[in-house]
């Protein structure tokens, strides 16, 4: 697997980074080579090997439906929401207009 | 009526329909977050960390989002998935600030399920038909952006953020719009009776994207289908299937191909657009999620989820016709919805016990009372009408003396009016207003004699086999007891009296 100077584009343009065609370019044989990296990772023969999703024996936790039951990850905290906005107004963030 | 087809120049179409609805998962909590998701606050305020996607931020997913998408996939007899992973879809906009949304495309947490829509040969579907469901699965909703309060800028709010939603896809198994109505209807009916979404389709709580696709009928390949997105109404889907149709045949008719398309629905003229977007704004380079391990479910949970799941509408409407001797469309009324049958069923309690009758004996009497009578009554009251007066008592001590011939069909009408009006109690009503029938024998008896003896001419000619006459003899009786005697009573003492 590897990948060509519009393919980088397409990427970064997905990624909403904007990057010059000569930063493409040189993006190209950096991608490739991490590629090729990965790649011989298909040289293991993995048949009957299950994936694994965790290095260590884990299960996935859940949280009780409580509202708010810890405020690090509940709402009513609107100041600290929009601390960072480049603009908030009238309790919203501010973006410049989108519309369809 | 015959088979949905559009005519065309060429010869007739026909219309594929599949659907994906998007239900808002009943929940205190947000799918990965503790913050609230009551409608209607002010903005931004239900929202965490976690939904505004500040950096170090965790999602744990809330038992009960999963409990509900579980109990959901059940009631359509759908393959439960005990493994099921998170993913996370890639697109930048302004209402998404974590840039991806967290869903589920490889390994959905229901799997293959149905539900069966209902026979209506008014609209065209002659017979229950099966719809097959793909999938479901559960995935956050998005924020929310206001265009018009400032010139410049658009406003964002994300309290909808983080919101779970299941989206329920439908195989394509819809061949008119009645049937997709009738699908949305009895998806709908199904998410209230399990209690996983509110199915509150203005305050979007339930939204269709509608993918249509048109073939010549008598082919078997499908055609390019379009998917018109976020449509809120029965109504309105019906509508985006008639547009959309009519507008593919005579697009392919004009020798133009249908492209696979986004497009949206204008409610203020029933038709449809193309929504403008970018060409790769469908790349979404899934992957899955690595802050969330798999969701593997434990036996105990799915039996939970089982043993939590009430009567499902198409087994109740089985029994209300089977056990309680309803008819066809009394049960299917009274199933529709579920604060119908909680009502009915409340009634039909307490009526069976006041009167000391097995539930199934009184089911007509109590059915066509909650269905037809007691509505009219409320309906033409209006205003006047006070609802909470409408209690299941009080029209069971109505029915109850109904049922025991001691008020008519007409005072029962009489004493629920004023119930409504006044909150009065039955019993008294019906003694302080008079709204009683006489059963007492005795003095029905008296009036007869006196009428019988009145008219000798009369009795003569029924005697003679004028029967058509009994029924002025109990005209006279009626009115001469001022229309209040029992009419069961008053027939059988005429028919002993005149032989």
């Amino acid at each position: 697997m590897s990948v060509d100077t519009k393919q980088v584009a397409k990427i970064a343009s997905l990624a909403r980074i904007a990057m010059s065609d000569a930063e493409c370019e040189k993006m190209v044989p950096e991608l490739n080579n991490i590629l090729d990296w990965v790649e011989q990772l298909g040289e293991v023969d993995v048949t009957g090997v299950e994936p694994m999703t965790a290095v260590i024996p884990n299960t996935l936790r859940m949280r009780d439906d409580v509202v708010n039951a810890d405020p690090k990850t509940g709402g009513d905290r609107r100041e600290d929401v929009l601390a960072n906005a480049p603009v908030a107004e009238h309790g919203f963030f501010g973006v410049p207009k989108v519309i369809e | 009526m015959s088979k949905y087809t559009i005519q065309g120049a060429t010869g007739e179409w026909e219309v594929v329909i599949g659907l994906e609805v998007h239900a808002q998962v009943t929940s205190n909590a947000k799918l990965f977050s503790g913050a609230s998701t009551a409608f209607g606050a002010e903005p931004n305020c239900n929202v965490s960390l976690v939904d505004a996607a500040m950096p170090g931020m965790l999602p744990v997913p809330n038992r009960e989002c999963i409990r509900q998408a579980v109990r959901t996939g059940m009631a359509i007899k759908a393959q439960i998935n005990k493994y099921s992973r998170f993913d996370r879809k890639n697109y930048f906009y302004a209402d998404l600030p974590q840039g991806y949304q967290i869903s589920q495309l490889y390994h959905p947490i229901v799997g293959e399920g149905q539900l069966v829509i209902d026979a209506d040969e008014k609209a065209g579907i002659p017979e229950d038909k099966v719809i097959g469901i793909e999938r479901i699965h559960v995935e956050q909703d998005a924020g929310k952006l206001m265009h018009d309060q400032h010139p410049t800028m658009s406003y964002v709010d994300l309290n909808r953020s983080g919101v779970a939603l299941m989206e329920i896809v439908s195989r394509p198994d819809m061949t008119s719009p009645a049937e997709a109505g009738a699908y949305v209807r009895k998806l709908r009916s199904i998410l209230r009776y399990v209690g996983s979404c509110d199915g509150n389709m203005e305050e979007g709580s339930m939204r269709a994207d509608v993918n249509v696709s048109v073939r010549k009928v008598g082919d078997s390949e499908l055609g390019t289908r379009t998917e018109t997105k976020n449509v809120n109404s029965v109504r309105f889907v019906q509508q985006v299937v008639e547009y959309e149709a009519r507008r593919q045949v005579d697009v392919l008719e004009d020798g133009g191909t249908v492209d696979q398309e986004t497009r949206l629905f204008d409610p203020g003229t029933g038709t449809t657009r193309i929504m403008r977007s970018k060409e790769d704004a469908h790349d979404y380079r899934y992957f899955p999620d690595p802050d969330l391990l798999p969701l593997e479910l434990e036996d105990d949970f799915l039996e939970e989820c089982r043993a939590s799941l009430p009567e499902l509408p198409d087994a109740k409407r089985a029994r209300y016709i089977d056990e309680l001797g309803l008819t066809e469309y009394n049960a299917r009324e009274l199933t529709a919805e579920v604060e119908t049958f909680a009502r009915f069923e409340n009634l039909l309690a307490a009526t069976a016990s006041g009167i000391g009758k097995p539930e199934k004996d009184v089911a007509t009497q109590v059915a066509n009372w909650a269905l037809s009578v007691a509505p009219g009554i409320i309906k033409s009251l209006g205003e006047e009408a006070n609802p909470a007066h409408a209690t299941a008592e009080a029209q069971a001590s109505i029915l109850d003396m109904q049922a025991k011939g001691e008020i008519s069909g007409g005072q029962a009408k009489e004493i629920f009016e004023i119930v409504l009006k006044t909150g009065r109690e039955p019993e008294e009503i019906a003694e302080a207003e008079g709204l009683k029938q006489v059963s007492d024998t005795g003095a029905i008896e008296a009036a007869i004699d006196e009428i019988l003896a009145n008219n000798e001419d009369k009795v003569e000619q029924y005697k003679g086999g004028k029967d058509k006459l009994f029924g002025f003899f109990v005209g006279q009786t009626m009115k001469a007891m001022q229309g209040k005697a029992n009419p069961a009573v008053v027939n059988q003492i005429l028919k002993d009296k005149l032989g």
